[in-house]
């Protein structure tokens, strides 16, 4: 059971990124679009996600309860080191659901619209960046339980070089995402062109930023490179990643469009294989050699059972629902530009 | 946290109970074909939609605010009152992606699947709704595990999550729920017919909220009468805060009303009724109920708010019960009576009424456990995190939800202001 749960946690960590991430990276292109285009990038938007981005966000809160009923200590211990960036990214969560829903129900349209588009842009680009920080501050050694000042205890465990480097790597990728994922929803060639150039930027900027991130790994004596090149599991993926990345723009250039958003997803699970294989089952590492690992900081026996089978059932309601749901809205997608 | 709740439990009660309303107007819509029942459906579900997103992600801030706040409390409870959140994420997210069908499912699926979607969306809140209280409920009747010597051993999540509170209290929140929405919602739109706007679509909605509301006004006292009698037992320290009865003593009086003065420990300018609290209790005018004097002082709720927030809880329900009992009279026998403005009015004037309630009510179970954070077993003070300043969170997240109530009430207004324009416009 206990490895079962540790594949949920995993596979809702990748699907947030995957779906929530292309979720946000639609925020974050908007945030980089002129603003003559800035209409049609935010019909196109509506037509891809608006049926199914609530649903893309209950990954996040699967993986948050699979944390703090499975691994209390875990859970409890970043919650307190990672208070501030936690509640900076919820603080996103909050003002980007809230504004996409508004901006979309508001039934008089008027200058509220100026705003809502800000905020949801705005927090499209934070969220990812604190969730990106987060997760390389979990890994980064920074976190020192034995802390005694408010500073080294609850600042400087997240706020450092490598960690932020992780955030912008992780906002690169998220506008990756959905740069690709929003070239499958065009109908005409000016509009696919230009989500084409988009996802050309964010695929440098992932570059650059993944660049940035082994430096701040280099500098602040991170075993990155260790993780990633040091087994023979790292480097297949991300050689396969990479080689993957070439056959996508290949057949981007030659108009083949069904293999494009498969493609992408392949390399971003392949970037968080080989940024977890390594170090699982230690999910957070502290300050002095210390790990909080998923095999030793677990709830009893009886809780892990409950949890997976709990996890059991709610995937045999939620896949195929879910499934169905895309499904239907691919098949015969919203209006374009979107109906109102 | 308290105030994040506060706000979510509306968010989420109204969430949870609209489906209902819409699948109702929707299943007239089907069967009768008369278009008002289509345009109450789709601006209702206009309201589904904004409250649960405000829902959903207040929701999300929970869930992480839980370990910010109480990182000490999550270490230990997680595991053993994790079952119902696990089970939680599964119904939430199956109405997430009901509500993706339902609303952007128009004229695209079959009518009766798409009629159904919506029927999903309101049972999986309501699912939810359940769950998540009685998480709530093993916080007040710790359950599923032994706690010996500060070590929580032999956990069993199933049993902890059907705790002997769960039931009453997830009873009666639901029907608190039914409640207030239903009141809430019909009394925005018997102020519209008031106002002589688009009569038909705001009478066909004012009676089918009019009616959930109603019946769920007369059923709760029984519910509430269930939990009093289950607290009494559980939880004596928490009747006694709610009754501000000090003094073990039979035949004890209910209070209504009335100042409780702690130092003193005597409650002046109250109502008291002999024997009737005694019969709350325990179901007999004679028996013994458990006052302060009978606990320790250190374990003391504190009194005073606890008792006005339940008499403001239990004042309110009575007056929607009286409302309630109004309106079936009125349909039954005095039909005049249901088009005439003061039984409208009455309406309007309940609007808050059901919400005030749920919040009063929220209190009473939240600072009756005081200074509890799990009943008997764990003190609050002992779980809050170590994070200094930890104030400054606390104003932070009480200005965004204050900010969200306000945006999310401007909204609901712009939606009712343009029925006329956008769902009703025969009129």
């Amino acid at each position: 059971m206990l490895y079962i749960v540790i594949t949920f946690l995993w596979a809702s960590i990748l699907l947030y990124l995957l779906l929530g991430g292309a979720d946000y990276g639609a925020g974050i292109i908007e945030l980089f679009t002129s603003r003559k285009n800035k209409d049609v990038t935010r019909q196109t938007l509506y037509g891809a996600i608006g049926p199914i981005w609530e649903a893309n966000h209950m990954w996040l809160i699967i993986a948050i309860v699979i944390l703090f009923v499975g691994f209390p200590v875990i859970y409890s211990t970043m919650s307190i080191h990672l208070h501030i960036p936690l509640t900076i990214m919820l603080l996103g969560i909050i003002a980007r659901g809230t504004a996409f829903t508004f901006r979309h129900y508001d039934a008089v349209v008027d200058d509220m619209q100026y705003l809502y588009n800000t905020i949801f842009a705005v927090s499209s680009f934070i969220t990812p960046l604190f969730l990106g920080i987060i997760a390389g501050s979990a890994v980064s050694g920074h976190i020192d339980p034995a802390a005694d000042t408010f500073l080294s205890a609850y600042i400087f465990s997240w706020l450092h070089w490598f960690s932020v480097s992780v955030g912008l790597f992780t906002v690169a990728i998220c506008g990756f995402l959905a740069s690709v994922y929003l070239i499958g929803e065009t109908k005409n060639d000016q509009d696919r062109l230009r989500f084409a150039h988009k996802a050309q930027f964010f695929n440098i900027a992932a570059v650059l930023c993944g660049i940035l991130v082994f430096i701040a790994a280099y500098i602040e004596h991170i075993p990155l490179l260790e993780w990633v090149f040091g087994n023979w599991v790292g480097r297949i993926a991300i050689i396969s990643a990479t080689l993957s990345l070439v056959w996508m723009w290949s057949l981007l250039y030659q108009g083949k469009l069904a293999l494009l958003r498969p493609l992408a997803g392949f390399q971003v699970t392949m970037i968080l294989l080989t940024t977890t294989y390594k170090h699982f089952p230690n999910i957070v590492i502290l300050k002095g050699g210390g790990y909080l690992s998923l095999l030793e900081h677990r709830g009893q026996e009886k809780t892990m059972e409950a949890l997976g089978l709990a996890l059991l059932i709610g995937s045999v309601f939620i896949l195929p629902a879910l499934f169905y749901l895309i499904y239907s809205f691919q098949k015969k997608p919203l209006g374009y530009p979107a109906e109102h | 946290m308290a105030l994040s709740l506060g706000f979510h439990i509306i968010f989420s009660c109204i969430g949870m109970v609209m489906p209902f309303f819409m699948a109702v107007a929707h299943y007239y819509w089907l069967k009768t074909d008369n278009v008002v029942f289509k345009n109450v459906t789709k601006a209702w579900s206009k309201g589904v939609a904004i409250f649960f997103a405000t829902g959903a992600v207040s929701g999300t801030v929970l869930s992480f605010e839980l370990g910010l706040l109480w990182p000490e409390f999550m270490k230990h409870a997680g595991p053993i009152f994790g079952m119902p959140f696990s089970l939680e994420g599964t119904a939430f997210f199956i109405e997430a992606i009901a509500l993706g069908f339902f609303l952007y499912g128009w004229d695209r699926f079959n009518k009766w699947f798409h009629w159904f979607t919506g029927v999903i969306v309101g049972v999986s809140g309501l699912l939810s709704g359940i769950l998540v209280v009685a998480a709530n409920a093993w916080m007040n009747s710790p359950a599923g595990f032994d706690f010996v010597d500060g070590k929580y051993l032999n956990i069993d999540p199933i049993q902890a999550m059907l705790n002997d509170a769960w039931f009453s209290q997830a009873l009666h929140m639901t029907l608190a729920a039914f409640v207030a929405t239903g009141f809430a919602v019909a009394g925005v739109h018997a102020l519209m017919i008031l106002k002589g706007k688009n009569i038909h679509f705001h009478t066909k909605s004012f009676k089918i909220a009019a009616i959930f509301g109603c019946v769920a006004a007369i059923l709760q006292p029984l519910s509430g009468d269930i939990s009093a009698k289950d607290v009494a037992i559980r939880q004596p320290a928490k009747l006694a805060a709610m009754e501000a009865h000090f003094k073990t003593e039979s035949s004890a009086s209910l209070i209504i009303g009335g100042i409780p003065d702690e130092e003193n420990k005597k409650v002046d300018y109250a109502i008291k009724l002999p024997g009737f609290l005694s019969f709350l209790a325990h179901g007999d005018f004679k028996s013994e109920v458990t006052g302060l004097d009978k606990i320790p002082e250190e374990n003391h709720p504190p009194v005073t708010v606890t008792h006005f927030a339940f008499q403001i809880m239990v004042g309110m329900g009575m007056a929607m019960m009286l409302i309630a009992l109004i309106y079936f009279l009125a349909l039954w026998k005095k039909k005049q009576w249901l088009t005439s403005p003061w039984l409208l009015k009455l309406f309007v004037a309940a609007t808050p009424l059901g919400f005030i309630a749920v919040e009063a009510g929220w209190t009473v179970t939240e600072v009756g456990r005081q200074p509890w954070i799990i009943y008997n077993v764990m003190r609050t003070a002992d779980a809050v995190t170590p994070m200094p300043g930890i104030a400054y969170s606390f104003y932070l997240f009480s200005a965004v939800y204050i900010s969200l109530a306000i945006i999310v009430a401007f909204m609901l207004y712009r939606q009712i202001k343009m029925v006329g324009t956008l769902y009703d416009k025969a009129e």
